[in-house]
Parts: C-alpha cells; structure tokens; sequence
C-alpha cells in the first residue's frame, strides 16, 4: 500500500473511532445482538451533543450491556451487578460538572437494580440511564428476567413465563424521571435524538431500547434476529407524549414507542444546594 | 463554610467523634443508611458536610451506600460509610468492589451483637472474621479498632490515611459501646493533623496505566473528569485496568493487591503495650474489651499476678510479630473479645502450641467486665 493511501484509509476511520476502545474490539456481543447498535446511537448522541468528552462518563452494572463501559473511550466503569446507578449518584454528587451515562441492561437496572433505579428516579439525580431491554438474561445463557412477556420460553421457565412483565417506562416515570423514552435498534436516530437530549437535560432521564438477543432469548421463542427486527418494523407504533401507562409491550395491539415524558423539576443536586447549604 | 476542625476540648460520643475525625481527615462525601448503633454518625455528617463544602446523601440501602462512596471516590472525594452488622454485611459486594479496583475509602462498622437483627443497641465484636474474608475471594484487607471516643476520633484521620496511602476501604471496627459512650475528646489545630492524599499520576495522559504501581506498591490514582479515559472493572484486569481473563492476570492483580499490603506491615500495624515488661501473662483485646482489659491488668498486678496487656489497634493486617515474640518469653496469653472466639483464633496461630493460650470471650450484649476478666485469669494460669 503507498504512503497517501494508507493515509487516505487513517482519515476514512470512523468517526466515532476516538470514542471506541479499539483495543478492546473485538467485543463480547453475539451476531445479530442489538447492544452493539443502541452502543453506537449512544456514541453518536455523546459526540453530537458537544459536551467535552473528559466530562462524560459511563457506568455499567453486569451482563451484556454491562459490557459497554468497557469498549468506550472514555472514564468508564464496570460496577457490581445491579449497582451502576448508585454508584454513578456518587459519582454525580461528588463532581456535579460530569455527565453520567449509566448503560446497562433490563436484569441489571430493574430486577436486581431496581430499587436504586426508582431511587435516583425520585431524588432526580441527573443522569441518563440507557437500558438495552432484550427481555432476558443473556449473559448467565438466557433465563427469565422481569421484562420477558407473560409465556415465553426461557431456560428457568421452560414450561413459559408464568409471571407479568414491568414495562420500564412507566416505572421510570412513576418513580420521577424527568425524560422518558422508549426505542427499539431500528429506530438509531431516534435513540441518538434521545440520549443526546438526555445528556444536555437536567434530571433523571431514561431511556429503554428494546433489542433482540437471538442466541438466547430469539432461539426459544421461535424468534430469529429478522424476525425481532421484522417485528419492531410492522408493529411498532410511535406516539410521542403517549402516557406510560398506557405504553404496552404487546406484538398483537402493537408495540408504543416515542419521547413519552420530557419535563423539568429540580434536580437531587440542585435541591440540596438550595435546602442544605442555605445558611 | 464553617471549620472542618473544631479545634477544643468537647464531651462528645464516639460516633460523633468518628464524624469530626472524618471531617479532619478531609472527608467531602458520605453515603449512608441508618441502623442503630451508628446512626449519630451519619446524622452528625448530614449536619456538618454541608457546611464545609461537601455532600451527604441518605441512600436507599446499604448497597447503595457503599457503591455511591466508590463512585464519589473515582470523583476525587475523600469518602465513607457507617453502618452495623446486617448493615456491614449488605456493604460486603461493594466492598470487594473497592478492594479488586483499589479505590480508597473509609467503612466503619459500630459493631451490635448477631447474627442477624440480633441484639440491635447492645454491643459485640462479632465481626472481626467478616471484616477480614467478609467480601468473596481472597484479599488482604486494613481494620482498626477504636477503644475511646478520642480515638474514634484519630483512628478515623489514621483510617482515611492508610485508605489513600493505599488506595483500598479501610475498616474501622468500632462497637456500640465505644460508639455510644461519651468522653472529654480532644481536637488538635488543624495544622497539628497530618493527612495523606492518594498518589497522582505524572506524565503524558495516553501512556497512563491505571494499576501500574509506584515504588511501595502502590498505582497512582486519576479522578474521573481529568482526561486519562480510564476503565475501572470489577473482572479481573491488567495493570492498564483492561478486563484480562486469565489466571496468569489473576495471579498479577493479586500480587498487587495483597503485595501492597503485605510489604508494608511496619508502616500499617499498631499495637500498645501495657505493663508488659516484665510480665508473665498477656492480655491480648481490642476495642472496648480492650479497657476492660486494662483494669484487669490492675487488679490482677494488685493480687500479685504479673499481667500485661496488648491492645492491638490495628486488627488487619494481624499484628503477628509483636504476639510472636512475646511468645516466646511469656507464660501464657488470654485474649479477651465480645464473641465466642475469633481474633483468639489468629492469636493461637501465632503463640503456636509452645505456650497456653484461652479465651475469655462471650457472645455479645455486654462488656467482659475486669473482675470477670481477672477470675478467668486466676483459673487459668
């Protein structure tokens, strides 16, 4: 190869390579896992929101979204099972001028998580939390989570699901977050659109992003990676403004998708300034 | 902003004095859940850390608490928890995160007798083998054990001094008894306490490794928001902090993290001996059963015993030496804790079979008192 090519092929990197962890690739996620395409929309809304990327931070619990801390480019933290939220609060609170990206995934932020996630939500620590939901625990070999719908096959519930699902939204909103959305992996400039206003907003803002995990969770439920995909094409349905509660997961009415919730309220820090160091 | 040094003489609990010693140390965070007997520390911080410039936070349980510290850590803040039994145990995931990350903080456990709820306001020292191999897998960990309020009070600077020195938690294994009980506490002028900060990284920021250490061990820490990028995993990393799954890395990373320990014992371990000169029979305690001890130590000297006392101030590592080589001059040792037997333990493993050693121990709601320490004494030896 001649010098001005090879030349020509270093600026033709992508542009979202100072953002990656290029020693670290290749990464963990199977062929045909989403993670990887709400992964680049994050990228994308951190480097399109102009905020300098010293100042950003990622934190991630454990499973396969877990695993996103550890190819991003930037200070990055690979937590506890469940514990990225609360971990990110302190990070938060001890230097309120970083932005904090807590990207992780349904099992992590809402089962064994959940109770630190309704927390921050309701002090309204201002983070953005990104939660790949691919209805299952991807990483342990496919077991039931607290997202998967009512009936479906897992390994720890191969007679079905007998149980009921959360749909995150409308926890995230009932618990105080200030932004609420919901995507799925097609939808990457909308994803990119939501988390770049997340970063630049002040507040708790949440962000779910509905993924195919065909190893695991696609395998049992007669279900390939298109097929999801064909899925959050033919039965999605955006309703911006539309109530959480009324934001079912359900593939025969149709799957809601859009900007739900977008309001202010003082943030956690904001109000401990102006209660607590009054005098 | 007020002081964060209330230079004076004050009549102050324990656990208020654990908080000033806090604040001395240059503690800016605190994250805690409340649970009896170290409640006042945390209500005492909520008061003070806004007025010197620092935040509290009330989190949703103790697992919370314990991973808002680490974070903050990362943020450059000197940090801590306080909690008690069922507490300490829920804080045992995080702070193994702490240890496999090496990020300094401070978590003092106002000990109360278990298991379980157990006996929620009455004191023990239940906890000593949890504070030691409480977090999964094998680490070497720092613990200190404060007999008086004054040294809850520097026990606490010494605490977050080692944390940063040695980029690790560092325990403080008080009880409730220590914590609870209220005594003249001396503050020294600011300028009197000596505190240690982290060791910072020099040189070209793209060439950083996170966990290369410096010459006592010991890797330079960055803040987050300083532009280093740098990765932070509880997975089993090389020294640039990169997830490494292999047990040629494991091996590595534990050489760092017990190695930074384990090479600098001299500086970490104190002890105190009381009466030991010439005596033939050793107490050995800590904490609260450590005063007790003390009086024991008189009155048995009163009846004409040759007693002495050695009050071990630092717990973890275990202060081998100092019981070795009383070992091999004395007659016998008596080690005097509020539970059935744990740091007796590690003083057998250490006397050997050469020289007698018992346990006067009981398990949790009261003190040991002298005489019952000294009657034990008498049947012994």
């Amino acid at each position: 190869m001649t010098e001005k090519r090879s030349k020509a092929k270093e600026r033709s990197g992508h542009p979202l390579d100072d953002l990656l962890r290029e020693d670290r690739i290749p990464h963990i996620w199977c062929p045909g896992c989403g993670i990887g395409t709400a992964f680049s929309s994050c990228l994308k809304a951190i480097r399109s929101s102009g905020v300098e990327p010293k100042n950003v931070v990622m934190v991630s619990g454990i499973g396969c979204s877990g695993r996103a801390a550890g190819y991003v480019n930037l200070d990055s933290f690979h937590t506890t099972h469940g514990r990225a939220i609360p971990f990110a609060t302190g990070l938060k609170l001890a230097n309120p001028v970083l932005h904090v990206i807590v990207f992780s995934g349904d099992g992590d932020l809402f089962a064994i998580g959940g109770n630190h996630l309704i927390h921050a939500a309701r002090r309204n620590v201002d983070m953005t939390v990104i939660c790949v939901n691919n209805f299952n625990y991807g990483m342990t070999g496919g077991q039931v989570a607290a997202t998967t719908p009512k009936s479906a096959r897992t390994t720890t519930t191969p007679f079905g699901n007998p149980e009921t699902p959360f749909s995150l939204p409308h926890i995230a909103y009932a618990s105080g977050a200030t932004y609420v959305a919901r995507w799925t992996i097609l939808h990457t400039r909308e994803i990119a659109k939501s988390v770049e206003e997340a970063l630049l907003k002040k507040g708790f803002s949440f962000i779910e992003v509905l993924s195919p995990c065909p190893v695991n969770y696609g395998r049992r439920n007669r279900e390939s990676s298109l097929e999801t995909l064909k899925i959050y094409q033919d039965k999605t349905i955006i309703k911006n403004g539309a109530h959480p509660s009324s934001v079912d997961i359900d593939p025969e009415k149709g799957i809601i998708l859009g900007k739900f919730i977008d309001v202010d309220r003082p943030t956690c820090k904001e109000m401990y300034d102006k209660i607590c160091r009054s005098e | 902003m007020k002081a964060s040094v209330l230079t004076g003489q004050h009549y102050i609990s324990g656990d208020v004095a654990c908080a000033e010693g806090a604040l001395a140390a240059g503690c800016r965070f605190f994250a805690g859940y409340p649970i009896t007997p170290a409640t006042e520390i945390a209500e005492h911080v909520a008061k003070r850390l806004p007025e010197v410039g620092g935040t509290f936070i009330q989190m949703e349980d103790e697992i919370a608490a314990m991973a808002a510290v680490l974070g903050a850590s990362w943020a450059g803040k000197k940090s801590m928890t306080a909690t008690s039994g069922p507490g300490f145990s829920l804080m045992m995931e995080n702070i193994g995160l702490g240890i496999c990350t090496e990020t300094p903080c401070v978590v003092v456990n106002v000990q109360r007798t278990g298991p379980s709820t157990g006996l929620p306001t009455m004191g023990a020292q239940g906890d000593m083998m949890q504070a030691r191999w409480g977090a999964h897998g094998h680490y070497e960990i720092i613990a200190l054990a404060p007999s008086s309020p004054q040294e809850m009070f520097y026990l606490t600077i010494t605490a977050f001094n080692l944390s940063e020195t040695y980029r690790l938690p560092v325990l403080i294994m008080s009880d409730e008894i220590v914590g609870h009980m209220s005594e003249r506490v001396t503050i020294p002028p600011f300028k009197e306490i000596s505190t240690s900060s982290r060791p910072r990284p020099k040189g070209r920021k793209d060439r950083f490794k996170l966990y290369k250490p410096g010459p006592n061990g010991v890797a330079p820490m960055p803040s987050v928001g300083e532009g280093f990028r740098i990765h932070v995993t509880g997975l089993t990393h090389d020294e640039k902090g990169y997830p490494v799954l292999t047990a040629e890395t494991q091996e590595e990373m534990m050489a760092r993290i017990t190695g930074k320990i384990r090479k600098n014992l001299g500086d970490i371990i104190q002890t105190e001996g009381y009466r030991l000169d010439d005596a033939e029979v050793v107490l050995i305690s800590y904490g609260v059963s450590a005063r007790t001890s003390l009086a024991a130590v008189d009155l048995a000297r009163k009846h004409g015993v040759k007693a002495g006392l050695l009050r071990l101030i630092t717990i973890w590592p275990f202060p081998e030496d100092p019981i070795r080589r009383l070992a091999e001059r004395v007659k016998g040792f008596m080690t005097v804790e509020i539970n059935m037997g744990q740091i007796h333990l590690e003083v057998q493993r250490c006397v050997g079979r050469k020289t007698p050693a018992v346990l006067v121990g009981h398990p949790g709601g009261a003190i040991i008192s002298p005489d019952h320490v000294y009657e034990a004494l008498k049947e012994a030896f």
